[in-house]
């Protein structure tokens, strides 16, 4: 299957233009870089052939790529779901109530964090602090951070979600 | 009013782009700085006293004159915008709405350091903002105040923006350089520093957002009129990015004149705690800091106002004092519970521990694991002293300073609320639904509740 695998044409200029920003042979800087562009080009989550290919992409070793990719919390290691609700848990957010936000959607979605709901839309990934503090609580969901969270808001989120009229990119 | 150099025209409409910022004095400074030699912008930074603004408040003068120059090698600036301190959103806040400041200051930085190539390493969370950072490079080369032979001085600089993808210890230097260079973020081993060998082995500055925008109001106005400005060896302005219980969260510029106590309640600032709730406690620099208790926070131990500045926040050391840090300022009031705060923060470090120290790895583990159970009403009057030898045993045992602000936090819950811990213990049902409140620490609280 890994023959399918292939960024395209725009992304893969996208790659040629990363690693031109470091020394030559100084390629594997990229790396992070390109496997953002590799999740989101693919489903959402770094599968082993994906990560092969990135390797191959970069001329390093595919255990060069597990390691980094298994080292970063922003990279998905299984499938999620279209809608991956970051929501922040710690210090300052709790202090504003995101424990109860996090109820809100477990209960909502019937889903435990880390779960992806049964329709395969949403996944619940409790994060740490996005710096996001003085606005919160809050989550992120794609490139967007969704400030001054309240259950009220949360829904409507959701709703947009199911509608498919959110902005994640 | 404190004096304002950083957001002084964060109002103003449109200052995210060139032209605007252009209109209002922008670049002004690095055309005054590219008629100056580098060594001299060198001496009015060592001048301005400016302390790094990324936490651990080293001279920023200093750690440049400390760069290698070894015939024919590169060297970088590195900026470091990776922000995950929980409490900590100011650099954020000037990459949004001054992306020209932060470009501005890398120029005049990478001319004095001779970078020819300087990076910003921005955490990946952070993914709406290298668009507008990249797009004022953009702006900028165009201008001619990027790229090859600028202001005809035949000094080249280009900026590249680099996305980490969500570590906290990728904010720890030499772990960011490890991750630049497309790597699992392990802090190294110190010597041999950046300075000497740092990305790629060649000598590199790492310097947070705020200290490289500073260097252009320090240009500007000159070192000396930089370091008039606050007290002592606090100069200048500093950023406060405050959070949790309080009317306006937001990030402020403050002189480092004021008292803690106009921070928190006047409407300049944070505008007082909501629904007239009674001040409790406050981690005033970041997570990692000792959190302590109102009474300590607005007076010394000697019954003195404390001061938003480096040296008044720590006065009493650890016993009585905190730590400016990265100026992340956390309040809690007094319907907060200092166990579940303290319990997520250890769990922050817990989640974000690169693991390569048994006494940080094992540690944060321990520590959040107790501190859950005590949460959850299941504690042992013995877990607090457990907790205490734990976090004894990370600290100063480390690689990298992660442990020690993983043990700190703990420590300083312990020392100053100890008794909201026993209270835990002791009523393990009725913790579950109600608070310990203020109890006797909050006394005596001054008579400031407005
Ligand atoms: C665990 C850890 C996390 C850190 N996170 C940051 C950060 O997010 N931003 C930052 O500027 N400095 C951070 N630092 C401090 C950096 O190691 C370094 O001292 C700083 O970037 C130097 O810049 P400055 O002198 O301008 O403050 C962190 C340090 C440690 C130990
Ligand atoms: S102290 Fe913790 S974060 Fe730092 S190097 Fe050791 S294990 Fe890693
Ligand atoms: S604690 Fe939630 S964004 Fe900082």
């Amino acid at each position: 299957m890994s023959e399918t695998i292939a960024f395209k044409p725009e992304s893969l200029a996208q790659v040629h233009k990363i690693i031109a920003r470091y020394p030559e042979s100084r390629q594997k800087s990229a790396l992070i870089p390109v496997l953002h562009l590799a999740q989101k080009e693919f489903d959402g989550w770094l599968a082993v052939p994906v990560m092969d290919y990135v390797a191959e992409l970069l001329s390093i070793t595919p255990i060069e790529v597990y390691e980094v990719a298994t080292f970063y919390s922003m990279f998905n290691m299984k499938p999620v779901g279209k809608y991956v609700l970051e929501v922040c848990r710690t210090g300052p957010c709790m202090l504003n109530g995101s424990d109860h936000i996090l109820d809100h959607i477990r209960t909502k979605l019937n889903i435990k964090d880390g779960e992806t709901s049964a329709d395969g839309l949403f996944t619940l990934k409790p994060a740490e602090c996005l710096g996001a503090c003085g606005y919160a609580p809050m989550m992120q969901l794609g490139k967007f951070f969704h400030e001054h969270l309240t259950t009220q808001k949360v829904d409507e989120i959701i709703d947009l979600c199911r509608q498919g009229a959110i902005d994640l990119d | 009013m404190s004096k304002k150099l950083l957001l002084k025209n964060a109002h103003i409409e449109g200052i995210r782009y060139f032209e605007t910022y252009r209109k209002n004095g922008g670049y002004e400074v690095a055309e005054k700085a590219f008629k100056m030699k580098p060594e001299e912008i060198l001496e009015e930074v060592k001048a301005s006293g400016l302390r790094g603004r990324g936490g651990a408040g080293f001279p920023t003068g200093l750690k440049w004159s400390f760069l290698a120059k070894p015939e024919g090698v590169p060297r970088h600036l590195v900026v470091n915008a990776d922000e995950s301190e929980p409490g900590t959103f100011k650099d954020r806040y000037l990459m949004e709405f001054l992306p020209h400041l932060l470009i501005e200051g890398m120029l005049i930085s990478s001319y004095v350091l001779g970078s020819n190539v300087s990076y910003i390493y921005i955490r990946g969370e952070y993914s709406w903002i290298p668009d507008i950072l990249e797009e004022a490079i953009e702006e900028a080369k165009a201008a001619g105040f990027l790229g090859k032979n600028i202001l005809g001085s035949g000094f080249d600089c280009e900026i590249y923006i680099h996305r980490g993808a969500g570590a906290y210890i990728c904010g720890e230097e030499t772990a960011l350089l490890e991750s630049l260079e497309g790597k699992r973020g392990n802090p190294r081993l110190k010597p041999p520093f950046p300075a000497v060998k740092g990305l790629w082995e060649r000598p590199t500055v790492v310097n947070n957002v705020e200290s490289i925008a500073a260097i252009v109001p320090i240009i500007d106005i000159s070192g000396a009129e930089y370091a008039k400005i606050g007290v002592g060896k606090s100069t200048g302005t500093k950023l406060i990015s405050a959070c949790g219980n309080i009317n306006k969260p937001g990030v402020y510029e403050i002189d480092m004149t004021i008292t803690v106590e106009e921070f928190i309640y006047s409407e300049e600032y944070c505008g007082g705690i909501p629904n007239g709730k009674k001040l409790k406690a406050c981690i005033p620099g970041g997570s990692s800091v000792p959190i302590v208790p109102a009474n300590l926070l607005l007076r010394t131990i000697n019954g003195e106002p404390r001061y938003m500045n480096y040296e008044s926040l720590a006065d009493g050391g650890f016993a009585t004092g905190t730590m400016m840090g990265s100026g992340g300022f956390i309040v809690l009031d007094e319907d907060q519970c200092v166990v579940n705060h303290t319990m997520t923060i250890a769990r922050f470090y817990n989640h974000e521990s690169c693991g390569q120290c048994t006494p940080c790895r094992e540690g944060t583990g321990w520590m959040y694991k107790i501190l859950k159970k005590i949460e959850k009403g299941e504690g042992k009057m013995e877990d607090i002293d457990l907790l205490w030898d734990i976090q004894r045993k990370i600290e100063g045992n480390t690689i990298c300073p992660l442990g020690d602000a993983a043990a700190w936090p703990v420590a300083a819950a312990i020392r100053h609320f100890r008794d909201e811990f026993e209270w835990h213990i002791n009523n393990p049902e009725l913790s579950q639904t109600q608070n310990y409140g203020l109890a006797h620490y909050a006394d005596p609280i001054p008579a400031v509740a407005k």
